[in-house]
């Protein structure tokens, strides 16, 4: 694990906080995992097992005024933004008491007042948000920073190329986040670049690239922190490349014939939170009780989540013009 | 005869198709070894290879664009888009280039190409993965428009889409790929622009596509029940539109519905009313055209709200039934 100095508000607690914080997003998608593998919650759902580290990490070097925008594999931002587990998993149960009143579901939970500009069902389709979000903060003058979240996938939509250059451009405050977990829905970024590292795109756009360990926290706190303050600082976009990995399937339906079970076994060996604890326990901060108690804790919330959206009322159908219009 | 998938009957018509020309491809996302996001293309790309079963990266612009501009040049593109709501990125290529290309080039060259794409609510996939925009390709002069309801329907028609020299808009119902009907094995083609009478009646026509087709069926059984005896004539493909057949059934029996799952406002459904309302059937009208659509909201993802976005057997049970009896 690499040891770098991280930001002040980065206290021996917060960083404690975030190990928990790693566990409420893995146990809450493994629970989804579980209710969808039952058939219990309609539709679709793209978990990020396994990139936990991205969406923590990233997120807990951010002021409270930042802004994100994420994707259809958005749980772990959402809740790194500091979402209220109970009322995402309402919104996955349909239930009126979540955060889209059940009208969104998994790919739409959005917390706007938290500065969560919405996951998105569109690849590609928040990036450009991002851009829009961050020019407000710049004509408006109130300082805050657009993270903006996006697979490996969608680098390859004509979206990614025209709002990494607008924000070039325009010097915006936005931090574009590339999480690489090596596949979009079943296309290796083996097949689908011809350059190593998708980092090296924003050489095109004449803005800072960097390549990092998107499975270490340490290294992701410290190249976000960095990059965050780059762009508040009025000297433009960066665009950071986080190498990670899903370990499920890419929805709920997926027989991963497009890899092979060495490969999920060597990824699997990375496990942010597994490294996280090690440097945490190294540090002195953590203690194996102290890690074993915040586990527990994470997964009784998520518990209390699931009896909370499960005792929470459908929508009634008197709702459904509803929200249509301003 | 045999029965298949309406998923599979989709397949054998490419796969057959292939087999016999090299011009015809197939590109799309995740149509490699995942075999598509519902499994159409599964097994495709063992057989054919990945020179003809071309996966591509999630870029709908480009691959549009790609698809359009090789099939100027000589191929036949089948491209699968991978939910029919992305066709909002496709759509520069589809409808600024595609569509207009042959016209503005004063007749030469055209654009022998199929996009396939799946359609429709009712998997839970909420607002960005549910839509039926099949009236704003059938508004655009140049492009072709096919919606099948049955796989014996699917096959016929995708094979004559593949056989057209122009653009042609295929859009497959998702909660009809598993449906099942008597599908010949050996080649056959539906011209594009005849439509089916699903079934014959005498008291009411509807007119329905896609899913409604199967809703108004299962309506005209609750309604048969009642003493009404209801026509179906799924027109199968919008453009072009067989009016002849519409406006036949409606002078039969004097009184119709026209039902579609696309938002009611602006869909297909008010083209098609007009076209009776115009045509000689008006004199035999016997009460109002009725439509019946999508209500004006972005499909949620709430089940119950989902369901009750679109129309429902009892809908349209409902709505014969004013139109029958009307005096
Ligand atoms: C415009 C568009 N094209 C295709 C899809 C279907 N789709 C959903 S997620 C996905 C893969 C996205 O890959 P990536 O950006 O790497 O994100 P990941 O799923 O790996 O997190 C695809 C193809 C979509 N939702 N939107
Ligand atoms: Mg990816």
């Amino acid at each position: 694990m690499s040891n770098h100095a991280l930001p002040a508000f980065i206290t021996d607690e917060k960083l404690v906080e975030l190990y928990k914080q790693m566990w409420l997003i893995r146990y809450f998608d493994e629970k989804v995992d579980q209710f969808f593998a039952k058939g219990m919650i309609h539709g679709t759902t793209h978990l990020c097992v396994g990139q936990e580290a991205t969406a923590a990490g990233s997120i807990a070097v951010l002021q409270e005024k930042d802004k994100i925008t994420s994707t259809h594999r958005g749980h772990g931002h959402c809740i790194a933004k500091g979402a209220s587990v109970d009322k995402m998993m309402a919104e996955l149960f349909g239930k009126v008491t979540g955060y889209c009143k059940g009208k969104g579901g998994s790919m739409h939970i959005a917390d706007v007042e938290k500065g969560n500009l919405g996951a998105n069902g569109i690849v590609g389709g928040g990036i450009p948000l991002a851009v829009g979000a961050a020019l407000t903060s710049r004509m408006k003058n109130e300082g805050y920073v657009v993270l903006c979240f996006f697979g490996d996938g969608a680098a390859n939509e004509g979206s990614f190329h025209e709002s990494l250059n607008l924000a070039s451009i325009w010097d915006l405050p936005v931090v574009f986040i590339c999480e690489n977990n090596q596949y979009g829905m079943s296309g290796s970024v083996k097949d689908m670049f011809n350059i190593e590292h998708i980092a090296d795109r924003a050489q095109a756009y004449g803005i800072p690239g960097k390549v990092i360990d998107g499975n270490d926290m340490l290294e992701v706190m410290n190249a976000v922190y960095e990059a965050v303050e780059y762009a508040r600082s009025g000297k433009g976009p960066v665009l950071i490349e986080a190498k990670t990995y899903r370990w499920k399937g890419h929805s709920k339906s997926d027989a991963k014939k497009y890899r092979t079970r060495e490969e999920e076994q060597e990824w699997r060996k990375k496990d942010p939170i597994k490294r996280f604890k090690e440097y945490l326990m190294e540090k002195g901060v953590l203690t194996e009780e102290k890690a074993e108690q915040l586990r527990e804790e994470a997964f009784r919330e998520i518990e209390d989540a699931v009896a909370f959206a499960e005792k929470s009322p459908e929508p009634s159908l008197d709702t459904l013009l509803e929200d249509v219009y301003a | 005869m045999r029965e298949i998938t309406y998923l599979e009957a989709v397949r054998e018509a490419m796969s057959q198709e292939m087999r016999k020309n090299q011009d015809v491809y197939l590109l799309g996302e995740d149509i490699g070894v995942y075999g598509g996001a519902f499994g159409v293309t599964r097994g495709m790309i063992e057989e054919f290879g990945p020179e003809r079963v071309r996966n591509t990266p999630i870029s709908e612009a480009a691959i549009a664009g790609a698809a359009v501009g090789s099939a100027l040049t000589g191929m036949r593109p089948i491209l699968e888009l991978q939910f029919s709501d992305f066709i909002t990125i496709a759509m520069d290529q589809l409808v600024n280039q595609a569509a207009k290309l042959r016209y503005m080039y004063g007749g030469k060259g055209k654009v022998p190409m199929v996009v396939r794409t799946p359609a429709g609510s009712g998997t839970g996939a909420a607002a960005q993965h549910s839509q039926s925009l099949e009236a704003w390709m059938a508004h655009i002069p140049g492009l072709k428009v096919v919606q099948p309801s049955t796989a014996y329907d699917a096959k016929g028609l995708l094979k004559a889409a593949i056989d057209d020299d122009n653009p042609v808009i295929f859009y497959e119902h998702k909660l009809l790929y598993k449906m099942k009907s008597h599908v010949p094995e050996e080649p056959y083609s539906i011209p594009l622009g005849k439509a089916d009478m699903k079934r014959e009646g005498k008291d009411v026509t509807i007119v329905a596509t896609a899913m409604m087709v199967h809703k108004a069926l299962e309506a005209a059984k609750e309604l048969e029940k009642e003493g009404i005896d209801v026509e179906i004539v799924d027109p199968r493909t919008l453009v072009p539109l067989d009016e002849e057949t519409i406006v036949e059934s409606v002078k039969k029996t004097g009184r119709v519905v026209v039902v579609h799952e696309a938002v009611k406002r602006g869909g297909y459904g008010g083209e098609i009313a007009s076209i009776i309302a115009e045509s000689e059937a008006f004199d035999y009208l016997d009460a109002p055209i009725k439509r019946l659509g999508g209500l004006p909201v972005p499909i949620p993802y709430n089940p119950n709200l989902e369901k009750a976005a679109v129309p429902q057997v009892p809908d349209i049970i409902k709505a014969v039934k004013e139109t029958v009896q009307f005096k």
